[in-house]
């Protein structure tokens, strides 16, 4: 019987990239999950698989190979389902990913719902993605854009949800499962029961969790809920919007065209079911197909051990990392409260020189505002570093990134 | 590490010690720009005299790339005619630097050495336009500026 760690050792080699050399043949140190994961051979396959067999558009063709996309696709409609816990698979609408997602709400059921005065609430350390979107649309509406505050802690402090809601104006709160920067997971049982008793919808930003942790939708109770395939071992361009069939009915729809139709006349359209409703146009078939393999690999591993690997993975780093001298780390000091995302900086050393030297020893990590410039601000920083953990991460890798890091120190004279 | 060498002696004190570094109350050219990408900020300040520039500065944050590409900058055009500043060219830039390599090894990293050029040339530009009474060419100056990168 295999240990823990050997399982997660041994899953490497589905991943062809990872055996690559970068720079001065340098073994690859990935840890920029968090913007995107790598792709076991199981999803690049399956794509492959679609485009040299049976490549064809879906829903409307008799022939044989349409019938077999479609099946794949839908297929994945349901895999996705499952993956969530929700009964009905017509909730799901297949987006680019999680910043369409979020526009398409913001657009389709923010222009119905949300009137001068109104207010919507989101947090400090979002994406850009959850925060531009609801400027456009509050600022149209002539509405109002209100933030949930993070502690030094790197915690929401939720006493001012308490406050906005209060005022009765809340139409929508929307907020990150888990920062992409801090790493922070947020309590999301405490905002959604605040958010319901007061009779407010709930948009949660699941780009950073799903890949990460299980997820009971069926339990969590919000109204919308959001994330991409890329950042959980799946092809870019896929992403997944799921509300409830009840607002979805009510809703406008996004983008008009094709297959969102039931019937067009000169003048006026009727709408398809969902989830077509929100479907216009050919979609990602591909790629959409190759998810659905992402969602199996990753559910053949457990959620669970998922999480508790990187929760190995990011005590162990932040362990080592606290060693070095002039290093700043962002975010709770509590591994349990977070995610596998480490915000670092280190002395006065700006985050592109970081990211430039360690790269030369292959270690790859994210450096910048990571579309989060008004968390940046709070922080009073113009960028961090990142490093991002997945499920083929290992310690050893950790140790070449603190060795690489005492290399900045080096060049630097610190 | 090996490779054309980007963190040199002189990057690494220019970054400590970066020159000409700060404001210039009520400056004739004020120009702030952006790096999309990571959020670095510029501000370069200049004071113009016999349509030659007499006193720069420049405020901001950025990596040390790119506070020393805006100290070397501001020391090699201080004292330069506008004519001369409009006809500088990113290659003497890079060249003072040994940083002519990152135009070709790292498209993002060539975005950090040149951002205070960027701002440099807009800045020029934009005074020109004020200048200039006659709309059309002020258009065509916008355009040329427009083309620059």
């Amino acid at each position: 019987m295999q240990s823990t760690a050997d399982a997660f050792e041994d899953l490497r080699k589905d991943f062809p990239v990872l055996n690559r050399r970068v720079r001065d043949n340098k073994k690859l140190v990935y840890f920029d999950n968090a913007a995107t994961t790598q792709k076991p051979n199981q999803v690049i396959d399956a794509i492959s698989d679609y485009y040299q067999n049976y490549n064809s558009n879906i829903h409307r063709a008799v022939h044989a190979l349409a019938e077999e996309s479609t099946e794949a696709f839908e297929n994945t409609r349901d895999i996705v389902a499952k993956f969530l816990n929700i009964e009905d698979s017509r909730e799901i609408i297949f987006v680019r990913g999680t910043t369409e997602g979020i526009n398409l709400v913001a657009y389709a059921w923010g222009r119905d719902n949300v009137k001068e005065g109104d207010i919507i609430v989101t947090t400090e350390y979002e994406h850009h993605s959850n925060i531009v979107p609801w400027q456009l649309l509050t600022q149209e509406k002539k509405a109002q854009l209100k933030y949930i505050d993070i502690d030094d802690n790197g915690e929401l402090m939720l006493d001012q949800l308490d406050d906005y809601l209060s005022t009765g104006k809340v139409k929508l709160v929307t907020f990150s499962h888990m920062s992409n920067v801090l790493g922070t997971i947020s309590p999301v049982e405490k905002i959604v029961s605040k958010c319901k008793s007061a009779g407010v919808k709930v948009l949660i930003d699941a780009a950073q969790s799903v890949p990460h942790m299980k997820v009971n939708l069926n339990e969590i109770g919000c109204d919308f809920f959001v994330f991409s395939g890329h950042k959980m071992l799946g092809p870019t361009g896929v992403g997944v919007l799921w509300a409830k069939k009840e607002i979805l009915e009510k809703m406008s729809p996004f983008l008009g065209g094709g297959d969102m139709i039931r019937e067009v006349h000169k003048y006026e359209t009727t709408w398809n079911d969902l989830p077509y409703k929100f479907e216009a146009g050919t979609p990602n078939i591909a790629d959409v197909i190759g998810f659905a393999k992402a969602i199996e690999y990753l559910e053949k591993i457990g959620m669970d051990n998922i999480r508790n690997h990187e929760l190995e993975l990011t005590k162990y780093a932040l362990e080592e990392m606290k060693k070095i001298p002039g290093l700043t780390l962002y975010g709770t000091k509590e591994p349990e409260k977070r995610g596998g995302v480490i915000s670092f900086n280190f002395n006065d050393v700006h985050p592109h020189d970081v990211g430039t030297i360690i790269d030369k020893d292959g270690v790859a990590i994210r450096s910048g505002h990571h579309c989060a410039q008004v968390l940046m601000e709070k922080l009073n920083v113009a960028a961090t570093n990142r490093a991002s953990f997945y499920i083929y991460n290992t310690k050893e890798e950790i140790d070449v990134l603190i060795a690489a890091l005492q290399n900045v120190a080096k060049v630097f004279k610190l | 590490m090996s490779g054309d060498p980007i963190y040199t002696e002189m990057i690494i004190e220019y970054s400590r010690n970066p020159s000409n570094f700060g404001k210039i109350a009520d400056a004739h050219i004020h120009q702030h720009d952006a790096n999309p990408l990571c959020g670095d900020t510029i501000d370069l300040y200049l004071n113009i005299e016999d349509n030659k520039i007499s006193e720069i500065k420049f405020d901001g944050h950025g990596c040390a790339i790119c506070m020393a590409c805006s100290s070397v900058l501001t020391e090699m055009i201080k004292g330069k005619s506008l004519d001369d500043v409009k006809k500088f060219d990113k290659d003497e830039l890079l060249s003072e630097l040994g940083l002519q390599h990152l135009v070709k090894t790292s498209p993002v990293r060539i975005k950090c050495a040149l951002l205070s050029l960027k701002s440099l040339k807009f800045g020029i530009y934009s005074y020109f336009v004020d200048k200039m009474k006659d709309s059309e060419s002020a258009g065509n100056l916008n355009e040329e500026a427009a083309n620059l990168y």
